[in-house]
């Protein structure tokens, strides 16, 4: 099971690598994104909750854009007949997508969030980078359980790529309410604040009971 | 179909003259005994039709998930049907919830939407993702994939209804004016009976409209295999 994942996992990295199809439109979406919001905002420069939102904002259009091309490779030419041929645990490759997703998501954050902090934060983003990273990788843990299974349900639909960003927007909504009250303090005027526990652990949380219902769904949820 | 041959709508009307005659004393109840709330007078009397209706609605979309999740285990389509209903039926009555208590909140803070209102805004994103349901679910063509991905959605929804509620409470200063519940449980008797009264009449009408579809769609169904039926032994007769 760990061995398929990993398989699975380097199956996509590799497509993603030599295709360059969803991580340089997710990174532009994202960049794009912020270059609406400062004209939308009329601001120079953003700190505490805007700053927050904005970035989300941005994060969250991208990984739309990434759960609803999540699984297109195994729904073209019969990709994920040949997929469900191999004798791998469904689980697996359900997982490979969770942790394909988040990779995806860590890759652009690595190009945006400094441009964030170039184009649009007023306060310096050095001293706040270390708690942003921590809360950036938990909530795309979270958007990453929760993506692979929406990517998983809308490819089936006529309406995929309609469908996909409809569905990740109010699912996400909670993790999205618990980082932005964290990032909003960590991207305060004043230098970072510190985060209340309750934020970080709604995400996790999150994760966690998403992780389960993929868990418990991912029999039913992979088809040809 | 092999199904034994039960007559489908069986109990309907017990049920509906049941419903009718439930909400109609609890809304008697609610204009001609209750007493005008002191703070907010008339107005509050919506509260006997936006809270029940909101109760119903979120468990309409729970059972949803509960028959989706059955569905899942037996593969038993007739549990995606009623999975659907219920999903259905909430959906409706979740609009019907939004604007009740979008006037609620117009007459009793002076603004139709109020976002640190944590119920109110829930609602709306519950409300939000259960639009998508029917169109994912009619845009798989391939009935046992049909139902079987709204069951998945059904199931997952369900399960994000409860966590929507606490994330979005937890997100916010508590300004709902809590007529229920919390330490100061200060409603008179009159208005505590005819509450549940009206919750169970709001019940009872979903009970109602769901057995009322379920059975409109049986029917069909069956009126459709039968006229199958009928073309297949007599071809060329007009069925």
């Amino acid at each position: 099971m760990f061995r398929d994942t990993i398989n699975l996992l380097r199956k996509d990295l590799l497509l993603e690598a030599r295709g360059r199809e969803v991580v340089p439109a997710m990174a532009l979406l994202a960049l794009s994104t912020l270059v609406v919001l400062h004209f939308a905002l009329g601001q120079q420069s953003l700190d505490g909750k805007l700053a927050a939102g904005a970035l989300w904002i941005a994060i969250l259009f991208s990984a739309t854009l990434g759960i609803g091309r999540l699984f297109v490779a195994e729904s073209e030419d019969g990709g994920m007949d040949a997929v469900l041929l191999t004798p791998v645990d469904r689980a697996a490759i359900l997982l490979a997508k969770v942790i394909a997703l988040f990779t995806f998501l860590v890759m652009v954050q690595i190009v945006i969030v400094p441009a964030f902090g170039l184009l649009l934060l007023g306060p310096h983003l050095a001293p706040a980078l270390p708690k942003l990273v921590g809360i950036l990788l938990l909530t795309d843990a979270a958007i990453a359980t929760v993506g692979a299974l929406v990517g998983a349900i809308a490819v089936q639909s006529r309406l995929r790529d309609l469908l996909a960003p409809l569905l990740a927007l109010p699912l996400l909504i909670p993790p999205l309410i618990a980082a932005t009250h964290a990032t909003a303090g960590i991207l305060a005027t004043g230098g970072p604040e510190g985060i209340p526990g309750r934020w970080p652990l709604i995400i996790a949380l999150y994760a966690l009971v998403f992780g389960l219902l993929g868990i418990a769904l991912y029999d039913n949820v992979l088809d040809d | 179909m092999t199904e034994k041959r039960k007559a489908p709508g069986r109990g309907l009307k017990p049920l509906a003259i049941l419903t009718a005659l439930t909400l109609g004393t609890a809304y008697g109840m609610v204009f001609f005994w209750t007493p005008n709330e002191a703070d907010q007078g008339f107005v509050q009397k919506i509260f006997y039709l936006h809270v029940p209706m909101a109760i119903v609605t979120l468990g309409g979309f729970i059972l949803g998930g509960i028959f989706g999740f059955i569905q899942l285990r037996t593969g038993d389509r007739k549990w995606d049907l009623r999975s659907y209903v219920a999903i259905h039926l909430s959906l409706m009555l979740a609009l019907g919830t939004l604007i009740t208590g979008s006037i609620w909140a117009r007459a009793s803070w002076g603004h139709w939407w109020v976002w640190d209102e944590p119920v109110l805004v829930s609602f709306l994103i519950v409300f939000l993702l259960y639009s998508c349901y029917q169109p994912l679910r009619f845009s798989i063509e391939d009935p046992d994939k049909q139902a079987r991905y709204a069951s998945v959605f059904a199931v997952v929804a369900g399960a994000f209804v409860p966590m929507n509620f606490a994330a979005v409470r937890l997100a916010q200063a508590y300004t709902h004016p809590r007529v229920l519940g919390g330490a100061q449980n200060s409603m008179p008797g009159s208005m505590q009976i005819t509450f549940l009264l009206a919750i169970v009449g709001m019940t009872l009408l979903y009970a109602t409209l769901w057995k009322f579809e379920i059975t409109s769609k049986t029917t069909r169904m069956q009126l459709g295999s039968i006229k199958r039926r009928l073309e297949r032994d007599n071809p060329g007769s007009p069925a």
